[in-house]
């Protein structure tokens, strides 16, 4: 199975990315290249195989372990000022985008 | 007395300890060697931050406060956040990002007495196998500087090769400790996954990724382990609840009795994993491993000798799905990636691009000049795999080959305590050789993908040189939390053959 430039576009829309036509053109080309390597993993029998999403889960033998949830309570203190540093742009503790509501 | 910057981590803690030198005398001699930032290795350098935390050090061993490591040298990759210097992870989107913590790794170096030098450059986002994908500029390999050092962890594996630095930390999600360090002639493991908390570690795919140390041996980085790893379970929802140990405490076992029954070790061999018997792989790898230069499985198998006649004793074991770790890392690792990567929006950190219309376009323009090719690629292949209709075909089919690959390692261990096998089937390559063909970067990884897909602790050891007086690596992996036997074994070896690990590079002698 190949990928057309039309799933392409779709992908690099569902990624938020914009793609120059040239880099559009990569793109498909390199990311079929990897697609010729991952075809053979359709022809494996995994019937009965539980999906293993984690490596603790392999760790505690056949009883997949629960992920830990901690206490719902602040740990941290509040520091907006070193937390919005490195932010593009900021005003009043709030982080500014495009106008989103006409 | 050798000069400072070629001492590791156990000599330099004994000299700073004892007052032979201060900690302050040590940063300064290796912040001179940084001068110029050889092989292109640091990311960033505070000389300032680097003689003030000597400087504490300093007071810390004169008031008899000092931790394990004072006073020693670190550096760290750029994957973890660091309040002190600047954290790119490699990337353009994040320029002149600053950290408002530290990551629990650097935290943790920083309480156990060491000084940092720096931040280390990288593969964007740990996503590569030669660092050329970093975009502040490929590093070169110490030994050949024409070759790639491997990768992600390229700058880690370069500056402890060229003493610029006695460890490191690296970070490895399909090899990116263990390839670099092979390439580069060093000594590097990877815990079992949730030793080392993820905190402040930038993630590129969360259910592999994890941190580990990087020095010349295998007692330094025994000693850099302890220090790393530990419950942080507050602050990392996959950090194992497992207390921290003294992984330097059997290092000095006798193979003879360094098995899991007390008797001689059992070194499990793969099946597969070396030329002669290599007949069993896919066709579509054939063409990459008939490349694999027989130099490396000669020096792997002396190796394996070696540990022979220390005392263990050889095991035939069957890892059937190896091949398989390819396909099965990739579509894992570019899945969680494109999730991962998708907080780089230009809005809460980092790097927005200066022309947009409106939200959307603004997204779309600062990710599309924020990330470099590479991390695009694997953006774009993990939302196609995740996306309706493909799902199942490939990320859930993907996720039960995982578990086989994990069952596989499982009944291997039944048989032997340790597997021993190949890093990667061939030396450092060419700058650009690779550049522009990431599959034939993919399949390079393939032995180190597997042990990475089950979360299993593995190293990579110095074994002399191959192909081109370039050095080649022979990878340990041990059976969850068996670190310190893994060491352990690694350590024998190094004790027969020192000349691998204090061989230097041609270009410093």
């Amino acid at each position: 199975m190949s990928l057309t430039p039309a799933d392409i576009s779709r992908i690099a829309k569902l990624a938020r990315l914009e793609l120059a036509p040239a880099e559009h053109e990569q793109m498909l080309e390199k990311i079929n290249a990897f697609f010729s390597i991952v075809e053979q993993i359709k022809g494996v029998n995994t019937d009965g195989e539980q999906p293993m999403a984690h490596p603790v889960d392999a760790m505690q033998g056949s009883a997949p372990m629960a992920l830990r949830l901690r206490p719902d309570l602040a740990s941290e203190p509040n520091d907006r000022e070193a937390n919005q540093r490195s932010a593009p742009a900021v005003e009043r503790g709030l982080f500014l985008v495009p106008k989103v509501i006409e | 007395m050798r000069d400072l910057h070629h001492l590791g981590v156990a000599e330099l803690a004994a000299l700073l300890k004892n007052k032979e030198v201060s900690a302050v005398e040590v940063a300064t001699r290796f912040l001179a060697q940084l001068g110029g930032n050889p092989h292109n290795a640091f990311l960033d350098i505070n000389s300032d931050v680097t003689l003030e935390q000597a400087r504490a050090s300093d007071a810390k061993l004169a008031d008899g406060t000092a931790g394990p490591l004072e006073g020693v040298p670190i550096a760290h990759k750029d994957v973890f956040a660091t309040k002190d210097f600047a954290t790119t992870a490699g990337s353009k989107i994040l320029t002149g990002y600053r950290s408002p913590f530290d990551a629990t790794v650097v935290r943790k170096l920083r309480e156990a007495g060491m000084v940092s030098l720096g931040k280390l450059n990288c593969d964007e986002f740990a996503m590569g196998s030669s660092n050329e994908n970093s975009a502040f500029g490929a590093v070169s390999n110490p030994w050949q500087t024409s070759h790639v050092p491997g990768g992600s962890s390229g700058g880690s594996a370069a500056a402890v090769a060229a003493r610029l630095t006695p460890a490191a930390t690296g970070t490895d999600t399909g090899g990116s400790i263990r390839q670099p360090a092979a390439f580069c002639g060093i000594t590097g493991i990877k815990p079992t996954y949730g030793r080392a908390s993820r905190y402040g570690m930038v993630a590129y795919a969360s259910s592999l990724d994890q941190a580990g140390p990087m020095a010349r041996s295998v007692e330094d980085c025994a000693l850099l382990l302890s220090a790393m790893c530990g419950p942080d379970v507050d602050r990392d929802s996959t950090s194992l609840d497992v207390a921290a140990e003294d992984f330097s405490r059997d290092l000095s076992r006798p193979l003879a009795r360094a098995g899991k029954d007390g008797g001689a070790l059992k070194i499990g061999v793969p099946r597969g994993w070396l030329t002669e018997i290599r007949d069993d792989i896919p066709i579509q790898l054939s063409r990459q491993l008939q490349r694999a230069n027989p130099l490396v499985d000669v020096k792997i198998m002396s190796a394996i000798q070696t540990l022979l006649s220390q005392g263990a004793v050889p095991i035939d074991i069957d890892l059937p799905n190896t091949a398989l770790a390819i396909p099965v890392y990739y579509i894992v690792a570019c899945a969680e990636a494109s999730s991962n990567l998708s907080r780089f929006d230009g809005v809460k950190f980092g790097h927005r691009a200066a022309q947009y219309g409106d939200l959307l376009d603004m997204y779309q323009k600062t990710r599309s000049e924020g990330f470099g090719a590479e991390v695009k690629r694997r953006i774009m292949t993990g939302a196609y795999v995740l996306s309706h209709g493909y799902y199942d075909a490939y990320y859930l089919q993907a996720q039960k080959i995982r578990r086989m690959i994990a069952d596989d390692f499982q009944r291997a261990f039944a048989q032997c305590d340790v597997i021993a096998g190949p890093v990667a089937p061939t030396t450092a390559w060419k700058l650009g050789e690779k550049a522009d063909d990431p599959v034939a970067n993919y399949l390079a990884d393939i032995f180190t993908l597997p042990a990475s897909l089950a979360g299993l602790p593995c190293m990579s050891v110095p074994v002399g040189l191959g192909e081109g007086n370039m050095p080649v690596g022979m990878q340990l992996i041990g059976n969850y939390l068996d670190e310190a036997r893994l060491l352990n074994v690694a350590h024998q070896f190094q004790s027969a053959h020192s000349e691998f690990h204090n061989a230097q590079p041609g270009s410093l002698a």
